[in-house]
C-alpha cells in the first residue's frame, strides 16, 4: 500500500497551533514570572486593581502555560506528525481540513473566553479545573474535534502500523477526556433552582472526600496524559528523526507505554497522603508512585540510548542538546515524584515549595524544552526556510537551563525549610516558630525563584525571536532535510 | 498480540482506555457512599456562607491556604483538632488546597475574630507585619452575589438531598426568605465592624463581599 510518489503534507493546522504555543508562552510565562515575584515583592500585587493578585493571577498561569502554551505544542505536532507516520496528507480530505481548521478556530476563542473569565474569577476553584460549565462544553466539543481529526487521520492512512508516537497522542486523547469529563461533573444552579442567580454558577455533583478524590484522579493524570504521554509521543518522532538513529528498543517502548497507562492513574492519590481520604487508597498512590518509576525511565531511557555511539550529535546540534536535556529532565522528575510521594517525605514536602519546584523541573526542563526542539525542527519543514541562527539556540539553551536549576535548588531549599520548621519543637515540646517566620525566612528563595522565571521567559522570548526571523526572514531551503535540521550560524 | 493492535486502532483504543479506567474504578468507587457521610451535628451552609465561600473561591483563597489538617501534633498544636471527612460533606467543592504560602484556615473562626479578619483584608500588614498577603480591598466594595448562593443552597437541596429547613438546622425557604435571612445575619456581622462604607451598604440592605466572606471565615470551626 505504500505510496512511492513523494507525498506534499499540509501544514496549515500545524502552523496556525505553532503561533498560538509561541503567543500563549508569552503571556502564561509572563504571568508566572509576575506572580513569582509578587511572593518576594509583595507590592506587585497592585499592578492592575482586583484582578491582579497572585490569588486571581495564579490559575492563569498555570491554565494558559498547560491549556495555551502545552496543548499548542501537542497539537502542532500532532498535526504535523499525524500526517507523516500514517503516510497522507491533510489536503487530501476536505472535511479533515475543515475539522483541523474548526479545532484551531475554536480553540482560540476558547482560550481568550477562558482567560477573561479567570481574571473576572468566574472559576470552580479547582485546580486545573476551574472553569466553569458553558467553557467546559466549549472545551468537551474542542476536544472531541481532535478526537475525530486523530481517527479521521487513521481512517484514511497508507501506513497500516500505527507508529509509537500515534499510541501516545491516542491515549492523552482518550485519558483527558475520562479525567476531564468525571472531575467536571456539575449541575448549574441557574437551571436546577428556577432560573436565580448567575447562570454561569455550578455546584459539583462532588462533595468533600470525594471531591477530593475525583479532583486529584484527575489533577495528578491530566498533568500525567498532557505533561507526560503526549510529550512523550513528541520525543518519540523528533529524537530519532533529527538524529537520523533508530529508537533504541521496540520491546522499551512496548513496556513502558502499556506500563505507564496502567501505573499512573493510580498515582492520584498521593496528592492526598495524610488526608481524611482512607488509608488504603493513599498507600496505593504511594506504591504505585515508585512503580512508575519503571515506565517512565523507561522511556527516557529508551531515549538516550537511541543517540549510543552518536553523542557527538550533542555538540553540534543544539536541537538534539535540548532533547537530550529533556530527558533527562523527565527522569529526574520522575524519580523526585515518587520519593516525594513517600508518606514520611510527603510529611515535610507536602503544602510547601518543594511541590511547585517538583513540577518546574518536569515542565521547564521536559515539557518546555522538548515543545521547543519540536517546533525548532519543523518549522523549516513547514515554511521551507532555515533555521534564523543555531547562536540564539545556544544562548537560550544555557539562559534557561541556569534557570531551571536556580528554580528547582531555591525551591527545594525553600520547601524543605518550611516543611521542617512548620514541625520543629523546643525542648519542653512546644513549637518554635509561629507562620509568619516559616514564610519570612524564605524570602531569599522567592527572590531566586523569580530571578529564575525570569530567565526562563527571556530564553522563550529568544525561541519566539528566533522562530519569527526564521518564518519571515531566513535563507529559503529548496529541499526538505533528511535529518538535520538546518540552521545558519 | 501488540503488533495485531497496533494494526487495528479501533481494539487499541479500547485497550488503552479499560487499562487507563481501571485504576479509577477500584481505587474511587468502593468509598464513595461512606465519605460523603457528614459527621453529628453538621448543619449546611447559610446563604451568607455561601455567598462567602463564593468569594473566597472568586478569588481563589486555596492558591495559598489548606482547609485540611492533617494527623500530626505539629499540626493540631497550631491549628486544632486535625480534619475529619465527615466535616466536609457539604463542600462542593472541597477546599483543601495544595499550598500553604499562608497557614491553614479548616478551623481559622476558633482563633480569629470579624475584626481582625476586617483589618487583616483591608491590610494584612496591620495585623501581621511581616506578611506577604496583598490587601483585598475590593471587597469592601464589590457586592456578594446572595442570589446565587440561593440558588446554590436551593439545588444542593433539590438534586443532593442537602438537610436544609430540617428541625434545629440551616434555614433556606424561599427566595425572600432566603435574602431577608442573610441580611439579618450580615448586620450581626457588620456591627462588629468598624469600616462605615461597609455599615452604611449593610443598612441600605446591600451586603459587601467582605461581610459575607467573614461570615463563611467565622463558620470554619
Amino acid at each position: 500500500m505504500q505510496s512511492n510518489a513523494a507525498l506534499e503534507y499540509d501544514y496549515t493546522v500545524a502552523k496556525l497551533f505553532t503561533y498560538t504555543a509561541i503567543l500563549f508562552g508569552i503571556i502564561g510565562m509572563t504571568v508566572g514570572t509576575l506572580i513569582a515575584a509578587q511572593l518576594a515583592f509583595p507590592e506587585l500585587n497592585y499592578l492592575i486593581g482586583e484582578y491582579g493578585t497572585f490569588s486571581r493571577l495564579r490559575p492563569l498561569h498555570t491554565d494558559v502555560v498547560i491549556y495555551g502554551f502545552m496543548l499548542s505544542g501537542i497539537w502542532a505536532t500532532f498535526y504535523y506528525v499525524g500526517q507523516r507516520v500514517l503516510k497522507v496528507s491533510m489536503a487530501e480530505s476536505k472535511f479533515l481540513m475543515f475539522l483541523g481548521k474548526f479545532h484551531f478556530g475554536l480553540y482560540f476563542v476558547g482560550a481568550l473566553a477562558v482567560v477573561v473569565s479567570l481574571l473576572l474569577g468566574i472559576t470552580q476553584s479547582k485546580e486545573y479545573a476551574e472553569f466553569e460549565w458553558p467553557f467546559d462544553i466549549v472545551i468537551v466539543v474542542i476536544w472531541v474535534t481532535w478526537g475525530l481529526s486523530i481517527f479521521g487521520l487513521i481512517g484514511i492512512r497508507r501506513e497500516k502500523s500505527l507508529y509509537i508516537s500515534l499510541w501516545y497522542y491516542i491515549a492523552a486523547f482518550l485519558g483527558v477526556a475520562m479525567l476531564y469529563l468525571f472531575n467536571n461533573m456539575a449541575v448549574p444552579t441557574y437551571f436546577a433552582s428556577g432560573g436565580i442567580g448567575s447562570i454561569l454558577h455550578s455546584v459539583s455533583m462532588y462533595s468533600g472526600t470525594n471531591d477530593a478524590l475525583v479532583q486529584w484522579w484527575f489533577g495528578h493524570n491530566a498533568v500525567a496524559f498532557v505533561f507526560t504521554v503526549a510529550i512523550i509521543a513528541q520525543i518519540y518522532y523528533f529524537l530519532p528523526k533529527e538524529s537520523g538513529q533508530a529508537i533504541y528498543s521496540y520491546k522499551l517502548s512496548l513496556l513502558s507505554f502499556w506500563g505507564l497507562m496502567f501505573v499512573y492513574l493510580w498515582a492520584g492519590s498521593h496528592h492526598l497522603v495524610w488526608s481524611t481520604v482512607p488509608d488504603w487508597m493513599q498507600t496505593m498512590g504511594t506504591v504505585f508512585s515508585v512503580v512508575l518509576i519503571l515506565p517512565s525511565w523507561g522511556s527516557a531511557i529508551n531515549m538516550l540510548l537511541t543517540m549510543k555511539g552518536e553523542w557527538n550529535q550533542l555538540t553540534e546540534n543544539p536541537l538534539i542538546k535540548l532533547m537530550v536535556l529533556a530527558s533527562t529532565f523527565y527522569m529526574l522528575s520522575t524519580i523526585e515524584g515518587p520519593i516525594q510521594s513517600i508518606k514520611s517525605v510527603n510529611a515535610i514536602a507536602h503544602f510547601t515549595d518543594w511541590i511547585p519546584g517538583h513540577v518546574h523541573d518536569g515542565v521547564l526542563g521536559w515539557v518546555g524544552f522538548m515543545t521547543m526542539a519540536a517546533l525548532f525542527h519543523m518549522a523549516p519543514r513547514m515554511f521551507k526556510k532555515e533555521i534564523y541562527s543555531k547562536k540564539l539556540i545556544d544562548i537560550q539553551f544555557w539562559v534557561q537551563t541556569t534557570g531551571i536549576v536556580l528554580y528547582f535548588t531555591s525551591m527545594w531549599i525553600a520547601g524543605i525549610t518550611q516543611g521542617m520548621m512548620w514541625r520543629a519543637v523546643d525542648e519542653y515540646g512546644n513549637l518554635m516558630y509561629s507562620f509568619i517566620d516559616t514564610v519570612a525566612v524564605l524570602h531569599p528563595y522567592y527572590t531566586i525563584r523569580a530571578v529564575a522565571g525570569l530567565l526562563y521567559l527571556v530564553g522563550f522570548f529568544i525561541f519566539a525571536y528566533n522562530m519569527v526571523r526564521t518564518m519571515t526572514s531566513a535563507k529559503k531551503i529548496t529541499e526538505e532535510p533528511a535529518n538535520r535540521t538546518p540552521m545558519a550560524a | 498480540m501488540f503488533h495485531w493492535l497496533e494494526k487495528n486502532p479501533f481494539f487499541f483504543a479500547v485497550g488503552v482506555f479499560l487499562v487507563i479506567a481501571f485504576a479509577g474504578l477500584i481505587e474511587i468507587l468502593p468509598n464513595f457512599a461512606e465519605a460523603s457521610r457528614p459527621v453529628v451535628g453538621l448543619k449546611p451552609y447559610t446563604v451568607l456562607e455561601l455567598a462567602g465561600k463564593e468569594v473566597y473561591k472568586k478569588d481563589n483563597c486555596i492558591a495559598c491556604h489548606s482547609q485540611l489538617i492533617r494527623p500530626f501534633k505539629s499540626e493540631t498544636d497550631r491549628y486544632g483538632q486535625y480534619s475529619l471527612s465527615g466535616e466536609y460533606a457539604y463542600d462542593r467543592p472541597f477546599l483543601w488546597g495544595s499550598k500553604r504560602t499562608g497557614p491553614d484556615l479548616h478551623r481559622v473562626g476558633n482563633y480569629r475574630s470579624t475584626d481582625w479578619h476586617e483589618n487583616h483584608m483591608w491590610d494584612p500588614k496591620s495585623v501581621v507585619p511581616q506578611s506577604i498577603m496583598p490587601a483585598y480591598k475590593h471587597m469592601f466594595t464589590n457586592l456578594a452575589d446572595i442570589d446565587t448562593a440561593y440558588a446554590e443552597a436551593l439545588t444542593v437541596k433539590k438534586v443532593f438531598n442537602t438537610p436544609y429547613d430540617a428541625p434545629n438546622g440551616t434555614k433556606l425557604g424561599t427566595l425572600d426568605e432566603g435574602r431577608a435571612g442573610a441580611l439579618e445575619e450580615a448586620k450581626a456581622i457588620a456591627a462588629d465592624m468598624k469600616n462605615q462604607e461597609v455599615k452604611d451598604a449593610v443598612a441600605a440592605g446591600k451586603i459587601p463581599e467582605i461581610v459575607a466572606l467573614i461570615a463563611y471565615l467565622n463558620r470554619l470551626k
